[in-house]
C-alpha cells in the first residue's frame, strides 16, 4: 500500500519514517499529480497557515474531497481538516469537531505526557504548541487529556493534537493504515 | 491517580518544535505591522528585533537583546510562533527571554558577543535553541550544548548570498567526511572539535604556570570534564554517521534576499529559510515576503520561481567580496 505524506511544510519525514516503520510504502505528495496511486493521505504538524493556503493554491482540499481519499491529521494536520477553528481560518471541514489553535499556550508550555488510547492502550503524547478540541460532533474520540478530547476517528479519517511521529511509535499510523 | 509523568521543555519537545518549522520561511520583523505582514504572506515563524542585521552593521555600537515591550508587542500580533535573539553566551538575556515566553532563542552572531570564551549551556533552558554555524565543527558543538536548530550564519545585513553558500557547502561536505569515517577517525574529530573549550582553561594555565596542560579531568564547560565534551562530541559525530545529516533541523540564514536565494539554499538541502533585512529593506515588503514564500514552498518549479520574481526589487545590498575582515560578523562564536 502507497501512503502519502503532505510535503507542503511541517514534520514530513518523521511521518516518512513512520509509515516505513509500519511495513507500507510512503510518498511525499507535493501536488495533486503525487495523489493518483496513494491510499491514504497523513498531513504533518507544522504551520496551518502556510500548510492550509497552499493545500487551496495547489487544489489538494478539492481532490481529497472528489476522492474521498482517507486522512490522518496531527496537530496543523487536523486544525486545515477541522470544520470550526477557533483563532484560524477552515480549509477542509472533514472532522466534524471544534478546534482551538495554540490552546495551551506557547512553546514553554508545550509537553508531554501519558495517554490512553482506545484499542492502543499506553501511548506517550507529545503536545507541541498543541490545538484543543473543543467540541466533536460526530465520530469517536479515542483518547482524553485532562477532560478534552485529543484523538478522534470518523470513518476511516483519524486526527489527533498530538505528534505520535515525534515520539517514534508507530502504533497509531498502523491503526490508521489498517483502516484503510 | 494515574500518574500521568508529564514534563515540559525535554529535549525531544526541543527538537520537536524546530522539527515544525520544516519548510517553512522565518522573517525577521520590528514592529507589529510587519509581524502581521509576515504571517499574512504565509511566514511559519517571526524573529522580533529592534533593528534588522542591515541597520545593526550601519548604526555600530552594541546590539543586544530587543527591549521585552518590543517582543510582546510582537507575540501579541500573531498566532505563529515568536523567536528572538540573544548575544552569544548571554545566560541572563537568555532566561529573560524564556521568562517572557518566547518560542525559540537565538544565541546570535548579529548581535554583540558576550562572552568570549563559551556558549550558553543550552540544556539549562527549557526553550529551545537555534545557532549559527559556518562549518561541521560548529554545528556539532552548538548540538552537544543543546541547540535544537541549527542555521548556516552567511553573512547578516548584506544581502549577498555567498557566505550561506559558504557555509551550507562546508557543512554538507563535513557530512560526507562523517559519512565516510570509521569510529576512531569520529574520535579523532570529536577530540579536534572539543579543542575550542580548552582556551580559558590554556589562559589561565599559561598564565599560572607558563604551559597550559589539560587532563580529561578537568572541567571546561558547565560540570562537563573535557573527556565528557568529547565523548558527547562523539556522540553527536555518530548520530549523524547513521542519519546521513545533522540530528536536529538546517535552516539557511545570512544573506537570502530574494526569492531565487531562498530556491537555491533550498537546492543545497537546508531544511527552511530564515530571511533578515531582505524583506524589509526591499522596495515592496509585502510582494517581497510573499514571493519568498511562494518561491520557498515551490523549491522543485522553477516556473513558479519566474512567476514571483517578475517585478520585485530586492534590497540593495553589499558585496562581501570587497568587504574587510573586521566588518564581517560571521567570525563571532568559538
Amino acid at each position: 500500500m502507497i501512503i502519502g505524506v503532505l510535503d507542503i511544510q511541517g514534520d514530513v519525514s518523521e511521518h516518512m519514517d513512520m509509515v516505513k516503520a509500519s511495513g507500507e510504502a510512503p510518498k511525499r505528495v507535493r501536488r495533486v499529480d503525487d495523489m493518483k496511486d496513494i491510499s491514504g493521505l497523513i498531513i504533518p504538524g507544522g504551520e496551518s497557515t502556510m500548510i492550509g493556503p497552499y493545500m487551496k493554491l495547489r487544489g489538494i482540499d478539492k481532490y481529497i474531497i472528489e476522492k474521498n481519499i482517507p486522512i490522518m491529521g496531527t496537530c496543523a494536520g487536523l486544525i486545515v481538516t477541522s470544520k470550526e477553528v477557533i483563532g484560524g481560518n477552515t480549509y477542509i471541514p472533514l472532522f466534524k469537531i471544534k478546534v482551538s489553535r495554540n490552546a495551551y499556550g506557547r512553546q514553554r508550555e508545550s509537553f508531554e505526557t501519558d495517554i490512553d488510547i482506545k484499542g492502543i492502550g499506553n501511548f506517550r503524547g507529545v503536545f507541541i504548541r498543541a490545538p484543543v478540541i473543543e467540541e466533536v460532533y460526530s465520530g469517536d474520540i479515542l483518547s482524553y487529556y485532562n477532560g478534552k478530547p485529543v484523538m478522534v476517528k470518523d470513518g476511516k479519517n483519524l486526527g489527533m493534537t498530538f505528534h505520535p511521529e515525534i515520539y517514534g511509535d508507530p502504533r497509531i499510523h498502523q491503526l490508521f493504515i489498517n483502516g484503510l | 491517580m494515574v500518574e500521568l509523568n508529564t514534563k515540559y521543555g525535554t529535549d525531544l519537545l526541543k527538537k520537536g518544535f524546530a522539527k515544525m518549522t520544516k519548510g517553512g520561511v522565518i522573517m525577521d520583523v520590528t514592529t507589529a505591522e510587519q509581524a502581521r505582514i509576515a504571517e499574512n504572506a504565509g511566514a511559519i515563524s517571526v524573529m522580533a528585533l529592534e533593528r534588522v542585521p542591515a541597520d545593526i552593521r550601519a548604526e555600530g555600537g552594541v546590539a543586544r537583546m530587543a527591549d521585552p515591550l518590543k517582543i510582546k508587542e510582537i507575540m501579541d500580533a500573531v498566532t505563529i510562533p515568536v523567536m528572538a535573539k540573544v548575544r552569544i553566551g548571554h545566560l541572563a538575556e537568555a532566561k529573560a527571554l524564556e521568562a517572557l515566553g518566547v518560542d525559540m532563542i537565538d544565541e546570535s552572531e548579529v548581535l554583540t558577543p558576550a562572552d568570549p570564551f563559551f556558549h550558553i549551556n543550552k540544556k539549562e533552558i527549557k526553550v529551545p535553541f537555534v545557532c549559527g554555524a559556518r562549518n561541521l565543527g560548529e554545528a556539532v558543538r552548538r548540538i552537544w550544548e543543546g541547540a535544537a536548530m541549527i542555521r548556516t550564519k552567511g553573512e547578516a545585513g548584506t544581502g549577498d548570498i555567498i557566505e550561506a553558500v559558504r557555509h551550507v557547502r562546508l557543512m554538507n561536505q563535513g557530512i560526507e567526511e562523517v559519512k565516510q569515517s570509521d569510529d576512531h577517525e569520529l574520535w579523532e574529530m570529536a577530540t579536534n572539535i572539543a579543542k575550542s573549550y580548552e582556551t580559558l582553561m590554556t589562559q589561565t594555565r599559561e598564565m599560572l604556570f607558563g604551559k597550559p596542560v589539560i587532563r580529561d579531568e578537568d572541567v571546561l564547560f558547565g560540570n562537563y570534564t573535557y573527556l565528557e565534551i568529547k565523548k558527547g562530541l562523539y556522540e553527536v559525530l555518530l548520530e549523524i554517521r547513521r542519519m546521513g545529516r545533522l540530528p536536529v533541523v538546517n535552516f539557511a540564514a545570512g544573506g537570502v534576499s530574494s526569492p531565487a536565494d531562498a530556491v537555491l539554499m533550498m537546492e543545497h538541502g537546508v531544511d527552511g529559510i530564515f530571511v533578515g533585512s531582505g524583506i524589509f529593506k526591499s522596495a515592496d515588503p509585502m510582494k517581497m515576503a510573499s514571493a519568498i514564500v511562494q518561491a520557498t514552498a515551490s523549491w522543485d518549479d522553477p516556473s513558479v520561481l519566474v512567476e514571483v520574481s517578475k517585478g520585485l526589487s530586492g534590497m540593495k545590498g553589499r558585496s562581501v567580496e570587497k568587504m574587510p575582515e573586521i566588518e564581517k560578523i560571521q567570525g563571532r562564536g568559538w
